[in-house]
C-alpha cells in the first residue's frame, strides 16, 4: 500500500451529471419497455423473451459506459481486455450450455419436443 | 414452552440432532473437545490471545494472512484425512459377510466431506495461501491492493470451514458426494440438514475465495515495481495471475447454481426438480462449468511453484519462460471448454462428446509443454536435491501418469467404460495429490524460511516425502487395477472376495501417508525446536532469482524499505550479478494499512447466518444478516485506515539487517 503507487493520473473520467442523466433516462426506458412488452403479451412468449434478453444486452452496455465510464482506452486498455475475456466467457457457458442441453433433449427426452428447453 | 416457542427460537434443532447415539461419532467428539479444551487453555495460560487477536487475527499483512491460510489448509487436512482412513478402513474389510464399521448413512457422508474438505478447505487455502505469501514479495509491493478485503477473505473461508466441521458434532453432512448432484440434492431425496450445510459452507468460503481473487487480480496488475513489465514478472506470478482470473470468472458460477439449489430447498421453486419443468441435468452442467476450471485454479500455482523451484535449485533461468506463460494463459481459456468430459455419459451424443473429448486432449498440450520445460531446465543444471527439488521431480513422475490417464479418459469410449468407477478416483488423485498436494509440500519448503527466518528440518521432511510419495503410490494403483475390472466407486459393500486384497493395498498406502503426514507435523516441530541451527540470516538461503528472496527473512511489515527497480526477469539473480548494493541510508516513513478486526466480526455474523439458514432459525439468519450490513456499513465510516511507520523506526530496521548480513559475510 504505497502511496505513491496510487496516483489518479491514469484514471478514466468520473463523468459529468449530463452523462448520468443520459445513462439514467436510458435504463429507465430500456426496463419500462420489457415491461410493457410483457404486461401487454401481445407478441408471444418466444418473441418477447428474446426481446428482453435483446433489451437487458443494451442496458448492460448503457450501464458500462454511462455509470461505469469504460472505454477502450481506461486503465490502460486493461477494462477493454477484462471486457473482451468476460464476454468470451459469458459466451462460452451460454452457447455452451444451450448446445448441450438441446442434444441432451433430443437424445434423451424423445418425444418431448426436440426444441424443448423448458428446463431451462 | 410451547413447542411454537420452541419451535421460533430452534427451528429444526432438537437434541435428536446430536449424534448421542453413534459411538464414532462421539469419541470423536470427545477427542476433538478435550483437545480444543487443551488448546484454549494452554493459550490462556501462556497469555497469548491478545497477541494473537492484535497481530494475527485482526492482522491485514499479506505475510500473515498467508500463513493462516496455510494453517487452515493444515488443519482441514487433518480432518479430511481421517474421512479417507475411514473409507480406506471400511472398503478393506467390508467383504461377505462382514459389513465394516461404518453404517451406509455414515459412509456417505464420510465420502462427501471427505471431497468437499480436500478441494474447498485444503487445497484451496494452501494455493490461497502460498499465492498470498510470496505474489507481494515477488512484485516488489508492501501489500496486496485491498489488504482489509485480503482479511476478511481469510476470515470467510475460515469460517466456511467452521460450517463443516460443525455437521460433525451437530446434526450432519450431505450424503451425496462432494458436488451434491440434483435431484438427489433436492428437499425431496434428501430433507434433511445435509445439503444445507454443505450450500452454507461453500457460499460463505466462496464469497471469501472470489473476493481474494479480485485482490490479487489487481495486486498483479497495479502493484508491479516499477520496471516489472508483465513479461518480467516471475512465473509463480503470472500463474498466480491466471489462477485468480479463473477464480473470478468461475466461482459466480458455484455461487449461481447453488443459490438455484437453494431456492429449490428454500423456496420450493423447480429449477433442479425430476418434475414441473425442473432441470437435473442442468445442475451438473452448470456446477461442471465451475469444476473444471476448479481444478486449473488449484494445479495452476504449484505448476508456478514448480518453476520457481526447478530454476532455483539447479542455478539456471528457466527455459523457455515465454512458453511458459504462453501455455500457462492457453491453460486457462482452455480450461472453459472441456467441462462436458465431466459427463460423457449423460447423454448428449457424438457430435458434442467428440467436441469435448478433443479440447481435453489439446489441453494436455501446453501441460506437455511444461513438463519438457522443467526438464530442460534441469539439463545440464546444477541440481541440488533439497527438499522442494525432491517434491518436484516426485511430481513430474507421478503427474506425467496421472496426465496419461486423463488422457485416456477422455476419450469419450473409453470413458464410458471407466465413468463413475474407481479408475477415475485413481486419476483425480494421482493429478490433485501428484500435482497440486507435492507441489504445496514443495512450496512450504521452499517459501517457509522466508516466512519464519529458519529452514524446515531436512530429516523429517525427508521421510515426509518418501511416506508420502511410496503411499501414493501404494493407496492409488490399485484403485486403477480395481477400476479397470468396474469396480465403481463410492461403494460401502462387496460381494466379491478376490477384490479384497486390492483394497488391503491401498490401505496399507493411506497408513503410509499417514506417517507422512505425521512426519511432516514433526517436521514443523523439530524444525522449530532447532531453530538456531536452522537460522537464515541472508534472507536468501536458496541462492533464489527471485524478489522475496532480496529483503530479510522474515521480511519487515513493509517487505522493502525502497521499493526496487527491474531490469530483467529473474530481478533478484540479475542484481546479484550486477553487484546491487542495499540502499543503507535515506529511508523515508511508509504508509501501511491498519489491522482491523471487522474482518473478523463480518465472517463471525456470516457464519450465524448460516447457521440460522441450515436449521431454520429464521430470527437469527435475519438477525445475523442486518447485522452484516451494519457493521459493513459502519466500516465504511471508518477513515483511520492507514498509519505511518516513521522513518527511525525503517531505519533501525534496516541498520539490523545491514548488522546481521555483515555477520553472515554477504
Amino acid at each position: 500500500m504505497s502511496g505513491d503507487t496510487h496516483g489518479h493520473g491514469d484514471a478514466p473520467a468520473h463523468g459529468s451529471r449530463r452523462t448520468y442523466l443520459t445513462g439514467f433516462a436510458l435504463s429507465v426506458i430500456l426496463t419500462a419497455i420489457p415491461f410493457w412488452l410483457v404486461m401487454d403479451g401481445s407478441f408471444g412468449k418466444q418473441a418477447t423473451a428474446l426481446a428482453i434478453m435483446g433489451f437487458a444486452l443494451v442496458q448492460v452496455l448503457v450501464h458500462m459506459i454511462y455509470f461505469l465510464h469504460l472505454d477502450a482506452r481506461s486503465e490502460g486498455g486493461w477494462n477493454l481486455m477484462a471486457l473482451i475475456f468476460t464476454v468470451v466467457m459469458v459466451a462460452i457457458g451460454l452457447v455452451g450450455s444451450l448446445w448441450v442441453m438441446h442434444h441432451l433433449n433430443m437424445n434423451m427426452m424423445p418425444g418431448m419436443g426436440s426444441g424443448d428447453t423448458s428446463g431451462m | 414452552m410451547s413447542p411454537d416457542v420452541i419451535k421460533f427460537l430452534f427451528g429444526r434443532f432438537s437434541l435428536e440432532s446430536l449424534p448421542l447415539h453413534e459411538p464414532i461419532v462421539m469419541g470423536t467428539f470427545v477427542v476433538v473437545a478435550l483437545g480444543g479444551a487443551a488448546l484454549v487453555g494452554a493459550l490462556t495460560y501462556f497469555r497469548v490471545w491478545g497477541y494473537l487477536w492484535n497481530e494475527w487475527f485482526t492482522s491485514v499483512d499479506h505475510k500473515k494472512i498467508g500463513v493462516m491460510y496455510m494453517i487452515l489448509g493444515m488443519i482441514m487436512l487433518l480432518r479430511g484425512f481421517s474421512d479417507a482412513i475411514m473409507m480406506r478402513m471400511q472398503q478393506s474389510m467390508a467383504f461377505g459377510a462382514n459389513d465394516g464399521f461404518l453404517p451406509a448413512h455414515h459412509y456417505d457422508q464420510v465420502f462427501t466431506a471427505h471431497g468437499v474438505i480436500m478441494i474447498f478447505f485444503v487445497a484451496m487455502p494452501f494455493v490461497t495461501g502460498l499465492m498470498n505469501f510470496a505474489v507481494p514479495l515477488q512484485i516488489g509491493a508492501r501489500d496486496v491492493s485491498f489488504p482489509f478485503l485480503n482479511n476478511f477473505s481469510f476470515w470467510m473461508t475460515a469460517m466456511g470451514a467452521v460450517i463443516v466441521m460443525m455437521s460433525l458434532f451437530v446434526g450432519e453432512f450431505a450424503r451425496t458426494g462432494w458436488l451434491a448432484m440434483a435431484p438427489l440434492s433436492g428437499l425431496d431425496q434428501s430433507p434433511d440438514v445435509g445439503v444445507d450445510y454443505y450450500i452454507w459452507a461453500l457460499q460463505v468460503a466462496g464469497i471469501g475465495t472470489l473476493l481474494s481473487g479480485i485482490n490479487l487480480v489487481c495486486t498483479i496488475v497495479k502493484m508491479r515495481a516499477p520496471g516489472m513489465t508483465m513479461m518480467k514478472m516471475p512465473i509463480f506470478t503470472w500463474t498466480a495471475l491466471c489462477t485468480n482470473i479463473l477464480i473470478v470468472a468461475a466461482f459466480p458460477v458455484l455461487t449461481a447454481v447453488l443459490a438455484l439449489l437453494g431456492l429449490d430447498r428454500y423456496f420450493g421453486t423447480h429449477f433442479f426438480t425430476n418434475t414441473m419443468g425442473g432441470n437435473p441435468m442442468m445442475y451438473v452442467n452448470m456446477i461442471w462449468i465451475w469444476g473444471h476450471p476448479e481444478v486449473y485454479i488449484l494445479i495452476l500455482p504449484a505448476f508456478g511453484v514448480y518453476s520457481e523451484v526447478t530454476s532455483t535449485f539447479c542455478d539456471k533461468r528457466l527455459f523457455g519462460y515465454t512458453s511458459m506463460v504462453y501455455a500457462t494463459v492457453v491453460i486457462t481459456i482452455l480450461s472453459y471448454l472441456v467441462w462436458l468430459h465431466h459427463f460423457f455419459t449423460m447423454g448428449s451424443g457424438a457430435s458434442v462428446n467428440s467436441f469435448f473429448g478433443i479440447t481435453t486432449m489439446i489441453i494436455s498440450i501446453p501441460t506437455g509443454a511444461k513438463i519438457f520445460n522443467w526438464l530442460f531446465t534441469m539439463y545440464h543444471g546444477r541440481i541440488r536435491f533439497e527438499l522442494p527439488m525432491m517434491w518436484t521431480i516426485a511430481f513430474m513422475l507421478t503427474f506425467t501418469v496421472g496426465g496419461m490417464t486423463g488422457v485416456l479418459l477422455a476419450v469419450p469410449p473409453a470413458d464410458f467404460v471407466l465413468h463413475n468407477s474407481l479408475f477415475l478416483v485413481a486419476h483425480f488423485h494421482n493429478v490433485i495429490i501428484g500435482g497440486v498436494v507435492f507441489g504445496m509440500f514443495a512450496g512450504i519448503n521452499y517459501w517457509f524460511p522466508k516466512a519464519f527466518g529458519f529452514k524446515l528440518d531436512e530429516f523429517w521432511g525427508k521421510m515426509s516425502f518418501w511416506f508420502w510419495v511410496s503411499g501414493y503410490w501404494f493407496a492409488f494403483t490399485p484403485l486403477y487395477v480395481l477400476g479397470l475390472m468396474g469396480v465403481t466407486r463410492r461403494l460401502r459393500h462387496f460381494d466379491d472376495p478376490s477384490l479384497q486384497i486390492w483394497f488391503l493395498i491401498a490401505a496399507f498406502g493411506a497408513a503410509l501417508v499417514a506417517i507422512g503426514i505425521l512426519s511432516s507435523l514433526i517436521q514443523f516441530y523439530v524444525s522449530f525446536r532447532d531453530r538456531e541451527r536452522l537460522r537464515d540470516t541472508t534472507g536468501d538461503p536458496w541462492g533464489g532469482r527471485t524478489l522475496e528472496w532480496a529483503t530479510s527473512s522474515p521480511p519487515p511489515a513493509y517487505n522493502f524499505a525502497v521499493t526496487p527497480v527491474i531490469h530483467d526477469l529473474d530481478a533478484w539473480y540479475d542484481m546479484k550479478s550486477r553487484n546491487h548494493r542495499r540502499p543503507t541510508d535515506g529511508y523515508r516513513a511508509i504508509l501501511m494499512p491498519r489491522n482491523t478486526p471487522t474482518g473478523l466480526y463480518l465472517a463471525g455474523l456470516s457464519l450465524t447466518f448460516g447457521v440460522g439458514m441450515i436449521w431454520y432459525v429464521w430470527w437469527l439468519a435475519g438477525a445475523s444478516l442486518i447485522g452484516v450490513f451494519a457493521v459493513a456499513i459502519h466500516h465504511t465510516f471508518n477513515y483511520d485506515r492507514e498509519f505511518h511507520i516513521p522513518a527511525d523506526e525503517v531505519t533501525r530496521t534496516e541498520e539490523a539487517r545491514t548488522r546481521a548480513l555483515a555477520a553472515a559475510g554477504v
